[in-house]
């Protein structure tokens, strides 16, 4: 038996947020997979849970008609593997998200909970940064957009409010279409396991093939939360592939991150992370846009 | 507070009380007397209670029962065929010798269900990572394996000729 103080299934995301206005103590449980740990633990006993489990709006992945790919909140984690929309427009995430745990874990872990937890680790927030991804909320004021680099305020912290449910993950086509995408999670054994570093590149190159346009490199791990190294994306736009474009790509983005020294990893192992996954998952983006990395 | 949970175990309809804290692993167990599915770590990791849920693997200890409502649940009692026989995937686990202490067996047999039900001819590495979400103190996985690869061959080979 769970130690749980109070219960409350929501049929719906109106009815979820009424509950959460009238419990300033009750938290959202959605797959379950952290949420039924922590209760376990000790860290959240006696904890009053408002359940978004099995709300039908809150499952599903569509494309709407001019390309915009909307993630709904309660998605499983294998169920966004496994989506032929994703598998098209953004086969990166699909395989982030594929990394997470096991396969029992990836068929109730939610996207949403993944998001939701604030946790720089979370194996899908790499490539949701890379993939500038906007966030539904709803709550009884209504219905507000938050862009995900806004959303995290510190590790485990969002701005999520209490009595707000995160509805929806919405990744515009502009932000997916004709880019070559990569993730690599480092950790120390295959499954089962928080990643240790993340990385998500993406690279958009120019029509000949032969430079990169646009460069998106994010880590998790590698900061208090998800972050973008905006500067070495900003020295990389425009320039040639080289094998001393990724020597400079991977120099730059250890200069912008924070990583710090946890029981996993030093934080000197981290930076060493940093560098060569970065060059490995830029690589291999580029080979996923089309183009060569052997010049 | 209790709930009155109706759900499909085994193919057949159940109503039963549950408490709401209640984990799927314990009105399995408790309530139902299906003592296949074994509680190991009680966290997810272990994999020794998974069962289907309307056709997927889940970690009925980290699963609250009222989740269940409506939904078609299947246990290793529910492969028996009519006759009591073993199902294919149990016959393979034991030509494999795929089970010594028999704790993680149940799980792994429920996970290979859900693989083996998907029709794909999955390779031998592709199957270790299918199977990644188990712990087996036991075997050391290869007969395990052994079983996997030949119950998918099997199955693929079947469904070919018909």
């Amino acid at each position: 038996m769970y130690d749980i103080e109070t219960y409350y299934q929501a049929v719906s995301i109106e009815d979820a947020v009424r509950a959460l206005n009238e419990d300033e103590r009750a938290i959202v449980i959605s797959g379950g997979s952290d949420v039924l740990i922590q209760c376990r633990e000790g860290r959240l006993a006696g904890c009053s849970l408002v359940s978004i489990h099995g709300i039908e709006e809150l499952m599903g992945i569509s494309e709407t008609p001019d390309g915009e790919v909307i993630i709904r909140a309660a998605t499983v984690f294998s169920h966004i593997t496994k989506s032929p929309i994703i598998q098209r427009t953004m086969p990166m995430l699909g395989y982030a998200v594929d990394q997470v745990g096991g396969p029992q874990i990836r068929n109730i872990g939610t996207i949403g909970g993944n998001v939701c937890n604030g946790v720089t680790s979370a194996d899908s927030a790499s490539s949701l940064w890379a993939l500038n991804a906007t966030l539904e909320l709803v709550s009884r004021e209504g219905t507000r957009r938050v862009l995900i680099r806004e959303f995290y305020t510190g590790a485990g912290k969002t701005v999520r409010k209490h009595d707000e449910i995160l509805t929806a993950i919405h990744i515009a086509k502009k932000d997916y279409i004709d880019f070559g995408g990569c993730y690599i999670k480092y950790g120390k054994r295959d499954a089962m396991e928080i990643a240790t570093l993340g990385c998500a590149a993406m690279v958009k190159l120019t029509p000949d093939k032969t430079a990169v346009e646009e460069l998106r490199l994010a880590y998790g791990v590698a900061a208090p939360t998800p972050m973008r190294c905006v500067n070495t994306e900003a020295m990389a736009q425009g320039a040639p592939i080289h094998a001393e474009l990724f020597e400079r790509i991977a120099a730059s983005a250890a200069g912008e991150v924070k990583p710090r020294t946890s029981w996993r990893a030093s934080k000197e192992f981290r930076l060493q992370l940093v560098s060569e996954l970065g060059k490995r998952a830029v690589k291999q983006a580029i080979i996923n846009a089309g183009g060569k990395t052997d010049v | 507070m209790y709930k009155t949970l109706t759900m499909t175990v085994n193919g057949s309809e159940v109503s039963i009380p549950v408490d709401e804290r209640e984990s799927l692993a314990d009105s399995l167990r408790n309530r139902l007397g299906l003592t296949s599915v074994k509680k190991g770590c009680e966290v997810g990791e272990c994999g020794a209670c998974t069962v289907l849920v309307d056709g997927e693997a889940i970690d009925s200890c980290i699963y609250l029962s009222l989740w269940a409502e409506g939904r078609r649940v299947m246990t290793v009692e529910g492969l028996k065929s009519p006759t009591g026989e073993l199902s294919p995937i149990q016959q393979a686990f034991i030509d494999e010798a795929a089970t010594q202490c028999g704790f993680c067996t149940p799980g792994i047999i429920m996970s290979a269900v859900e693989i083996v039900g998907t029709g794909k001819r999955y390779t031998r590495e592709e199957l270790r990572r299918l199977i990644s979400g188990h712990l087996c103190r036991c075997t050391g996985y290869e007969s395990i394996l052994n079983a996997m690869v030949r119950i998918v061959e099997e199955t693929c080979d079947r469904n070919a000729k018909e």
